[in-house]
């Protein structure tokens, strides 16, 4: 069994328009039970984890909260603590924002699922500055923008300096001596940064993991620096093999200077699917999806964020607009906010540019061109073509495995489970049973030693 | 004997109350940070009928010092955060509410309002939250964020404001979508009605909050919020603001004067139609014979020293009946038991006291509903935003 393992993860559908709400099995993005369904078939499945995103503030375009997406979801730590109860093996990876929360908080949250889960949790590392976000928080909206990977880093150093306060060997308990703690400064911290000045002692002692898995986001080239230097695995949007494969080796050249190993960070692209008996089917079933995702409405919105204007006068199956997008300074609220994507392109009149051109050259209207460019990294076909496909993109090092993004809540992972899985595991490429029971186990990644890491 | 029904909940810390509960026999001092340790706990209430647990809580580490860490080894120290335990037991429960305690005093309010929602959820309908302010100046230096007055009325005051403004924003934020916001409706596309989600605006002294909530409402509408209450200011937050307040009366008349407060307090706050239930919190060491349980006590107490801020009472089930039928003529309408010992005078409590007052007809033989409003005899709440009656057409589910 010599083939290259992956790593898989499930993506829970959340409130981006991939998620599509109008159809028949549509069901609850809210109720502990589509919760506990998903996190079922991604552990029949032995997937490594179970990703949740997160929002602060609901998201609004033209000045109204955006109506066309899945609006409203749980708090994930708390939402991750219940599906431990429901759940052995999986892995359970809550995004928390370093912005809008402080260490020793986070730090509590995250030790507490790491042992009420028995070693499996996640946390996904985001930053955000927005002034829209932060009218929801009373220290909201503080944060300059150039300050949020400083904040970000010495968020995560902090939170990691409290969980390793506890080594682990602390706890006697010995009834007969009244013995009860070994050390009478258990727990102590003190952490003076720009971002922070706190000290005292930490109240969870040492979680199973020691320190959560910690994934990573960004892209940008802070993000991937951070990445190399603090996190077990990227989630990336990096779709073709051939820019997978740019991604993965730049991202794992950079591990070195910190003194790590290619095999210490994981690169998980998020990945959409659509199965078939036959490929001509499956084809016709992504299509399909993707018209459900990028209706008419949702084109001329997605256009509006790069437009940053009011585009509801234009006809989607039309033509583009011949005005240009209208540029502002980091600083001016936009038509669209509270999405990460709002900032993502960085020369609006550059890309109108070329999309005029792709438009022009192809003949396609404004919904024609959105579900184009907003198509992510999508695997089609029948099941074993598929799982080729993936073993592909895992042996050419494009990535180390995939976080999969169902379309439909809470059903939407099954039929890969039940037909893609038992293949991959057929193969070789995918574990046929968990070996380990911490997600540091799945993801191959070596126990903490707390001593060492104090 | 008042024929209003006896409400019980009991307050889990620990190895229990005492100091000394780790050390006794049954005590499982190497267990506390996992689930399962937990999970028989509330599943042993749940099976003496209580309408709920409280997962007690701090920010920091604890300390037999009221006003500083101290250095001490020779007792339990370390906890879970209490959400996260409450959300990991609600799904292996189905009747016993679940309240964590929460402080407002650093946590956001925006958090809290997620969190309690969302164990709302994970328990279809059986979430609260105790809210808990924190004027210990080690547990600031734990956030590095604020300074708290040193004078103590002072301090007072301004946790217990702030703490009332954090309970108005966590609440407005559970009503800021109404029921039906959700609709789903093909035929505009649309997911939410957005005229039925709400900013909430509030401006406060001391934080201010736009909303909406990111979680749709609760099942319950308002989970239940409770606070402990032993002087005027708490007092008063217990009346404008809790569902339930827990006291510590030394005596029946002691617990009279402390009901006449809360009661005064919420007609001040015009809640005087509302139900605001007043629980005694009694930490109990329990045993069939009552001197057996009173030799447990002082066999405990010459372990490690033990003042409580609730009365301590160790007798048997029977005379603690007794004394809580003296107590309710004061006004309560329950009590909150703080077992001395876990798991032993929990299960004394569920399998000794709960039998007896049944025989004496005064507490339920089955769950009666199944959310924690309905337990405690409360209405689901209108949404306070819904207020006018809409066209609703156009919506499919």
């Amino acid at each position: 069994m010599s083939r290259r393992q992956m790593h898989l993860a499930a993506h829970f559908p959340g409130v981006n328009n991939t998620t599509v709400w109008s159809e028949p099995e549509s069901g609850s993005q809210i109720e502990f039970s589509s919760f506990a369904h998903m996190a079922r078939t991604a552990e029949r499945a032995k997937f490594d984890f179970m990703f949740l995103a997160e929002g602060l503030r609901l998201r609004e375009q033209n000045g109204a909260i955006y109506d066309l997406d899945v609006v409203g979801r749980p708090d994930n730590a708390t939402i991750l603590a219940a599906v431990a109860a429901v759940t052995e093996k999986l892995g359970l990876a809550a995004t928390i924002s370093s912005t809008f929360n402080e260490p020793y908080e986070v730090a509590r949250r995250l030790a507490s699922i790491d042992h009420l889960s028995g070693g499996r949790a996640a946390w996904n590392v985001v930053t955000s500055w927005d002034k829209f976000t932060g009218e929801n928080f009373r220290r909201g909206g503080y944060l300059a923008q150039g300050d949020r990977y400083l904040r970000a880093k010495q968020f995560l150093d902090t939170v990691m300096t409290l969980l390793d306060s506890w080594r682990g060997d602390e706890i006697v308990a010995d009834k007969a001596t009244g013995e009860f703690l070994r050390d009478a400064d258990a727990g102590r911290f003190d952490v003076h940064v720009d971002q922070f000045d706190i000290r005292g002692r930490f109240s969870v002692p040492r979680s199973p993991q020691g320190r959560p898995v910690v994934l990573q986001a960004g892209d940008s080239d802070e993000g991937r620096e951070f990445a190399a230097a603090s996190a077990d695995a990227i989630f990336t949007r990096h779709g073709s093999l051939e820019a997978g494969q740019a991604f993965y080796a730049d991202v794992k050249r950079r591990l070195a200077a910190y003194g790590r190993t290619e095999d210490q960070l994981k690169i998980l692209p998020a990945t959409t699917f659509a199965l078939g008996d036959t490929q001509a089917e499956a084809e016709e079933r992504g299509r399909q999806i993707r018209r459900q995702q990028v209706s008419g409405q949702t084109a001329l919105r997605f256009l509006e964020q790069v437009w940053n204007r009011d585009l509801s006068h234009l006809d989607p199956d039309g033509p583009l607009p011949d005005i240009d997008p209208l540029v502002v300074d980091g600083d001016t609220p936009r038509v669209s906010q509270g999405r990460a994507a709002d900032r993502m392109y960085r020369d609006p009149l550059a890309t109108a540019r070329e999309w005029r051109e792709r438009a022009a050259a192809n003949n396609l209207s404004i919904r024609d061109l959105m579900t184009e460019v907003t198509s992510r990294q999508s695997f089609v076909g029948t099941p074993s073509s598929v799982a080729e496909q993936m073993e592909r993109f895992v042996e050419q090092r494009a990535s180390d495995g995939f976080i999969l993004v169902p379309h439909i809540t809470p059903t939407g992972l099954d039929e890969f489970a039940d037909k893609v899985v038992p293949i991959l595991q057929e193969r070789g490429s995918f574990r046929a049973d968990y070996t380990g029971s911490t997600l540091r186990d799945h993801l191959g990644l070596a126990p903490l030693d707390a001593r060492a890491s104090v | 004997m008042p024929d209003t029904p006896l409400h019980l909940g009991v307050l889990l810390d620990g190895a229990g109350r005492h100091p000394a509960a780790w050390r006794e026999p049954q005590a499982r001092p190497t267990d506390l940070f996992t689930a399962g340790y937990w999970a028989e706990l509330v599943a042993e209430a749940e099976q003496g009928l209580l309408d709920l647990v409280t997962l007690d809580d701090t920010l920091g580490l604890q300390s037999a010092d009221a006003f500083a860490l101290d250095p001490r080894t020779d007792q339990v120290r370390g906890r879970l955060d209490a959400s996260m335990l409450a959300a990991r037991i609600a799904p292996l429960t189905s009747h016993v509410g679940i309240l964590p305690t929460v402080v407002v005093t650093h946590t956001e309010p925006f958090h809290v309002s997620t969190t309690i929602a969302t164990l709302d959820y994970v328990s279809s309908g059986r979430g609260g939250v105790q809210v808990r302010v924190s004027g210990r100046a080690e547990e600031a230096q734990l956030f590095g964020r604020r300074t708290l007055p040193t004078d103590r009325d002072e301090l007072l005051a301004e946790l217990f404001d702030e703490a009332a403004d954090a309970v108005e924003v966590i609440r407005r934020l559970w009503d800021s979508w109404e029921d039906d916001a959700i609709i789903r409706d093909a035929a505009t596309g649309r997911f939410v009605d957005r005229e039925r989600l709400h900013y909430i605006d509030f401006e406060g002294r001391h934080f201010s909050v736009r909303g909406p909530s990111i979680t749709p409402r609760p099942p319950q509408g308002q989970p239940i919020v409770a606070a402990l209450a032993h002087r005027a200011e708490p007092f008063a937050l217990v009346g404008t603001s809790a569902d339930l307040g827990f006291v510590t009366p030394r005596d029946t008349a002691d617990a009279r004067t402390t009901v006449g407060a809360i009661r005064e307090a919420q007609a001040a706050a015009g809640r005087e139609a509302e139900t605001v239930h007043v629980w005694a919190d009694l930490t109990v060491v329990l045993d069939d014979d009552a001197s057996a349980a009173r030799d447990r006590l002082a066999r405990l107490d010459s372990v490690a020293a033990y003042t409580d801020d609730a009365r301590v009472f160790a007798g048997s089930p029977a005379e603690l009946a007794d004394l809580m039928a003296d107590l309710r003529t004061a006004g309560l309408s329950g009590f909150r038991l703080r077992p001395a010992v876990l798991p032993d005078d929990l299960r004394q409590v569920t399998r000794g006291l709960v039998p007896e007052l049944q025989r004496r007809g005064q507490f339920r033989t089955g769950y009666e509903a199944s959310t924690l409003r309905g337990l405690l005899g409360l209405p689901r709440p209108a949404d306070r935003y819904a207020t006018v009656v809409r066209d609703r057409a156009g919506s499919t589910r």
